[in-house]
């Protein structure tokens, strides 16, 4: 569609009001970041009297340094990365072989252990069971046990499962000659060939390691193991009602709103570092999540 | 063994011929089995941790479920809790809180559904007609990027946009001289803030599904109303549309089938006890009476009665799809 030249005056008129209505909806996205980092670096009076609407008034940084004073902040930060390499490590661990497994023909059960997989996407035991079943095991309170509970998911299998499948046997024909057993086929064939659908992998576990905040809220109460999510709620959504509170944070520098909103930015920022990768791999990930039982 | 009166010695001789065939396929099929795993025992070791994953933080919590019929207390455990029947179905469904999630959650799905399911369409709908490949790269770089932040990081610029006292909607609101509304207290405004927050971050990027199926569509369609001298506008109606109509008509069935999965958490996030008349969930619910309240089993029950009605919902979801579109959703 994108080389036609012979347009009616309709057409041009049709073209010009899409643009800027899609235009529009982008500002829209856009416009709630730039007003929180705007927020961010006004002054706390100016904040509070509203006046900050596109731009910094008054401009400041005081917010940050009262943000980046705080030692929770960076205990948090740092459990952060923490939860979100450590447990996008251990999912690829478990991952990779368990879907390379259920994706070889000879597999005995090779049905029973795929709807054993699958059947989780469709029916799982709810909150409580597996908040009681994590106290059992012994696994509130522990850096381990955020690591662990969430390694795996049906989806992020079967969808690795399904681009194995892809790959034509003939690929590992000539390891299998050289008397290769299955770990080296897998790890010298079939890893080597799913860069993109490992990496796609990658990227839900980050980014959704990076965001997670309800279960570590849940199953964290030592505030050494929090993470960044799990801070950025306490100081915004629980102490946002607390008027006391806001008021003591008030000067003439800084405000409750704009350290809230200086937070935000410092949580933004490696999302946003990491945002050029997650465009290329997710785009083909939710197309190849066409995930077939 | 069974001896039949007046069975003759040909007879007997075929019985024992046949166990005698069994008993040979058995141990071969035996000699196969244990021929497989000690050839193929590789394949098992790297399966072995996946399905022991599966069953120790996934199967274990079905097991654990029993407790929705039990009389839980913590020091007896699971298994050894008394089984007191449908007791917790019977008090949930004379909770007027309870009663009042299952409606909640209902209305906020529809909402969710008659406002949130068009826009990616029509956002797809529009992209297709951006000519400008770099306007269009950008602009969907732009309307992906909320899905990938973080629903804390959205509530806290939801709760500081509509704050009373700094917020920005407030400020708008002041200039056309309305006084300041704490909207996040107003139980009114609570379904719409939430709804247009989730329609907000998801638009864009639920449009990528539309867009790919629009990129399916055979250019010849177009090629040919070009020279019939159809407008882009006639183009959009009666191609573009027409062709990606069973991939809504899937992705609407879809929708339908987790109607119970309205984001709780931001839910948690964004309501207060001011607003649970309007914003109170099911899962929500459960987090507070089993979670907060220590309440486990009738917390149990509730996700049990949730998991089973999605179940149904999902499957009833995917036949009908199937059945559609002749290929499964999964």
């Amino acid at each position: 569609m994108t080389n036609m030249n012979l347009y009616s005056r309709g057409d041009r008129l049709f073209v010009i009001v899409n643009m800027m209505l899609i235009g529009i909806f982008a500002i829209s996205t856009l416009y709630p970041f730039i007003y929180i980092a705007s927020l961010s670096m006004s002054t706390g009076f100016e904040a509070r009297a509203g006046r900050v609407i596109l731009t910094p008034v008054g401009f400041t940084l005081e917010a940050y340094i009262r943000v980046l004073s705080e030692p929770l902040f960076w205990s948090s930060y740092k459990n952060t990365f923490i939860y979100t390499i450590g447990g996008t490590l251990m999912s690829l661990a478990f991952i990779i072989p368990g879907a390379y497994a259920l994706s070889r023909p000879q597999l005995i059960g090779r049905r029973f252990w795929n709807l054993m997989v699958a059947f989780t996407m469709w029916f799982n035991a709810g909150l409580i069971p597996f908040f009681l079943n994590m106290r059992d095991l012994g696994l509130l309170d522990s850096y381990f046990g955020i690591i662990i509970g969430f390694a795996v998911n049906g989806f992020n299998i079967i969808l690795l499962r399904n681009f194995f499948e892809g790959i034509p046997r003939s690929f590992e024909e000539a390891a299998r000659m050289d008397g290769a057993n299955e770990f080296q086929v897998l790890w010298k064939v079939y890893v080597p060939l799913s860069k993109p659908a490992i990496a796609t992998v990658a990227l839900f576990c980050i980014v959704s390691r990076w965001n997670g905040f309800f279960w570590a809220m849940v199953l964290l109460q030592d505030e050494e193991k929090i993470p960044l999510q799990v801070y950025l709620r306490h100081v915004i959504v629980e102490l946002s009602d607390d008027e006391e509170f806001a008021n003591t944070l008030l000067n003439a520098t800084y405000s409750f709103e704009t350290v809230s909103a200086a937070i935000i930015v410092c949580s933004i920022i490696p999302v946003l570092l990491i945002y050029p990768f997650i465009q290329k791999y997710f785009n083909k990930g939710i197309l190849l999540g066409g995930v077939k039982e | 063994m069974i001896r039949h009166q007046g069975a003759g010695p040909a007879t007997e001789e075929l019985v024992i011929e046949a166990r005698e065939a069994l008993r040979h396929r058995v141990r071969r099929r035996a000699i196969w089995v244990g021929d497989h795993f000690r050839r193929e025992w590789q394949i098992y070791v790297l399966l072995a941790p996946t399905i022991i994953w599966f069953i120790l933080f996934l199967y274990k919590p079905m097991y654990g479920l029993q407790i929705a019929f039990k009389d839980y207390s913590i020091f007896r455990g699971v298994a050894g809790s008394p089984w007191i029947g449908f007791e917790h179905f019977q008090t949930l469904f004379g909770n007027d809180q309870f009663l009042r999630a299952i409606k909640n959650t209902v209305i906020i799905s529809f909402y969710s559904l008659l406002f949130g399911f068009p826009m990616p369409i029509i956002l797809a709908l529009m992209f297709n007609e951006v000519l400008q490949q770099a306007f269009k790269r950008t602009a969907q770089t732009i309307v992906y990027l909320p899905h990938f932040i973080s629903s804390v990081i959205i509530a806290g610029i939801v709760i500081t946009a509509f704050s009373p006292s700094a917020g920005i909607v407030n400020t708008v609101l002041g200039w056309f001289g309305v006084d300041s509304i704490y909207f996040l207290t107003k139980p009114e405004w609570f379904r719409p803030i939430f709804v247009g927050t989730g329609i907000w971050q998801e638009a864009g990027f639920q449009s990528i599904v539309y867009l790919a199926a629009i990129a399916g569509v055979n250019p010849s369609l177009y090629e040919s109303a070009v020279v019939d001298g159809a407008s882009r506008w006639q183009m959009m109606w009666k191609i573009t549309l027409p062709s990606i109509m069973p991939t809504i008509i899937i992705m609407l069935i879809i929708r339908i089938g987790n109607m119970l999965e309205v984001s709780f958490e931001m839910i948690i996030l964004l309501y207060q006890p001011a607003t649970f008349e309007t914003a109170d969930v099911v899962n929500t619910f459960i987090y507070r009476q089993g979670i907060q309240g220590g309440q486990y089993d009738l917390a149990a029950a509730a996700g049990l009665f949730n998991a089973v009605v999605a179940f149904v919902l999902v499957m009833a979801a995917n036949t009908i799809a199937k059945r559609y579109s002749r290929t499964s959703l999964w």
